[in-house]
């Protein structure tokens, strides 16, 4: 079953399509990614996909649920863990946490049970009773998330997830995201511009950009989809030509280019490749000074698809789609 | 309804009061201030057509602008939990527009009503003396519906407006008219019979009046008549509120 379905999806704010038409589906039990650069509209997508913006166009079910008229439905079944602080300052992370608990009617003993839980779960165990406003920025990131775990929903968005924490914890935050989907079968929607955050996590990625998605598959296929993995060869230039030759024998390169003293290969997996490749070499009497094996990142695809890299650009998301709504009715 | 939105709102509003002390002092020095100079000093010169205390006479008119000021404020959290994000958190929960509306209401209320009984007692050390009868304790009730109708006012406003300073002034050009277009700091029938009209249109005249009703034994308007009044001014405004929070985007 799909656990949610888009179908061009669209929002405008006046002229500005912050999201124009997309569709996709995404399976029960999948860690789905929307990856981009910020201001591409993937918040503002999720923002429609858990009932807090009306879509101009289009339709969605999550949970198979209508977003437009089934809103408290796909409320009840959702969970998000947002960008932006979303936490009340003047209360302490407890109350935070069971503030949230009875907003989704959980009842007293089981509130009491996930609440220990979740606050072990993002080590804040001894500073529960701490009002948040004393918090660092990363301890109410991960109070963020802790609460976004506690009504256990089937299917969870995580806007950003990991934007500010620290290595350790963001690593800490993915295997508990990857450990949650597996043995919970909680289905994940993640927002994200860091490439290997979507890539350690994501079974199927959607590349999003100016409100549009321009690819989407799973990261391997997605990579596969560049011509593989390229083998770089720092040969001499005598036996050169007649090495290129017989390479072009072997039907699993897809394709040689050379420049300089360089030839690079386009091969599947190229780590159980180069010993072949060596193995030419060493038939042809050709000396290879140095290897070199590069496998394409999300980046590369990312590259491929909309000529430009993802940077991290610093400033809010507002900024951004307000620079870029300006950029548009200049036009 | 979802009691448990309203349980929750009503319970966070409740301990952000306790927890914040400063403010508290700060929202009882203006009524302090009023009540020494308008009903002290003012009230030494001025004699109320048909006898009486003047400042018995203010003392539930200066209750009345304290929960104007205070609810409409509190109506303004809104904003600030739009501002901060914790808006947000609270939409997308299965909980309908209606009771976190109420939820609010009932919070900003019961804090307002606190912070009135505060301000009765200082009345009351001051040297405010109270008509006590059987219907003394309704003096709660019509300060939980001024209350209430304001906050909806707030709230109304609060949904509306997204900046600060907008609502600052927005507030500004609604408080002041209905603070001073009441029968808060005089009697309604001070004013020319025409200026009345727009005295009946506002609910504050009749909380006020209510609050006389209870607290000193006399008013214009018989205390059913406020009590009425007051409660389909709430049951309005809590509508109104409703709406306009419906209406809200959380962008």
């Amino acid at each position: 079953m799909d656990a949610v379905v888009v179908e061009n999806l669209v929002k405008a704010f006046g002229e500005f399509k912050a999201v124009n038409g997309i569709s996709f589906k995404v399976r029960e039990g999948e860690i789905f990614g929307l990856l981009g650069p910020n201001g591409a509209g993937k918040t503002t997508a999720i923002k429609m996909l858990t009932t807090l913006l009306p879509p101009t166009s289009g339709r969605a079910k999550v949970a198979g649920f209508e977003i437009k008229n089934k809103q408290n439905e796909v409320r009840k079944n959702i969970g998000i863990i947002f960008q932006d602080p979303s936490l009340d300052e003047d209360l302490t992370g407890k109350e935070n946490l069971e503030f949230h608990a009875i907003l989704y009617n959980i009842e007293k003993k089981k509130r009491d049970e996930k609440i220990g839980e979740v606050l072990k779960l993002v080590e804040l165990e001894d500073k529960a009773d701490v009002l948040v406003k004393n918090y660092s920025g990363g301890m109410k990131r991960r109070l963020e998330i802790g609460r976004g775990l506690i009504q256990e929903p089937k299917v969870l968005f995580l806007d950003e997830p990991t934007v500010g924490l620290d290595p350790q914890t963001r690593r800490h935050i993915w295997d508990y995201i990857k450990k949650l989907n597996k043995l919970k079968k909680t289905t994940l929607i993640l927002t994200t511009h860091y490439i290997e955050e979507a890539d350690y996590l994501c079974s199927r990625v959607a590349f999003v950009e100016n409100g549009k998605i321009v690819a989407l598959d799973t990261p391997k296929a997605l990579k596969d989809n560049l011509g593989g993995d390229v083998v770089s060869l720092q040969v001499d230039s005598e036996g050169k030509e007649e090495f290129i030759r017989s390479l072009k024998g072997a039907r699993w390169i897809k394709n040689i280019s050379k420049h300089e003293d360089f030839v690079d290969l386009n091969v599947e997996d190229g780590e159980r490749r180069i010993p072949e490749i060596m193995a030419i070499a060493n038939k042809k009497k050709v000396a290879i000074k140095h290897v070199g094996l590069h496998k394409p990142s999300l980046e590369d695809v990312f590259i491929h698809y909309t000529g430009r890299t993802i940077r991290d650009e610093g400033g809010s998301t507002k900024e951004q789609m307000r620079s870029r709504h300006k950029a548009f009715t200049r036009r | 309804m979802d009691t448990n939105a309203i349980y929750v709102l009503w319970l966070r509003d409740i301990k952000r009061f306790i927890r914040a002390k400063s403010r508290i002092i700060g929202t009882l020095m203006l009524p302090l201030f009023f009540l020494l100079g308008l009903g002290l000093g003012l009230g030494s010169l001025v004699k109320l057509p048909g006898g009486g205390n003047y400042f018995d006479f203010i003392v539930p008119g200066i209750i009345g602008m304290s929960l104007l000021f205070t609810s409409i404020f509190t109506g303004s959290a809104v904003l600030w939990d739009r501002q901060f994000g914790f808006l947000k958190e609270i939409m997308v929960t299965p909980n309908s527009r209606a009771s976190i509306v109420v939820g609010r209401i009932f919070g900003g209320g019961t804090t307002a009503v606190m912070q009135s009984i505060l301000v009765l007692i200082i009345a009351l050390v001051i040297g405010f003396s109270v008509h006590v009868t059987i219907y003394t304790a309704l003096a709660i009730v019509f300060m939980a519906l001024i209350a209430a109708t304001f906050i909806g006012l707030g709230l109304t406003l609060g949904s509306m407006i997204n900046d600060f300073q907008g609502f600052q002034l927005v507030t500004s050009f609604f408080t002041m008219p209905l603070f001073f277009l009441s029968n808060s700091i005089f009697p309604v029938t001070a004013l020319p019979s025409y200026v009345q009209y727009i005295l009946y249109l506002n609910p504050l005249t009749y909380g006020v009046d209510g609050l006389r009703n209870a607290l000193l034994g006399t008013g214009t308007f018989s205390i059913w008549v406020d009590l009425l009044a007051m409660i389909i001014s709430t049951l309005i405004m809590t509508g109104i509120a409703v709406y306009a929070f419906n209406r809200t985007e959380v962008g």
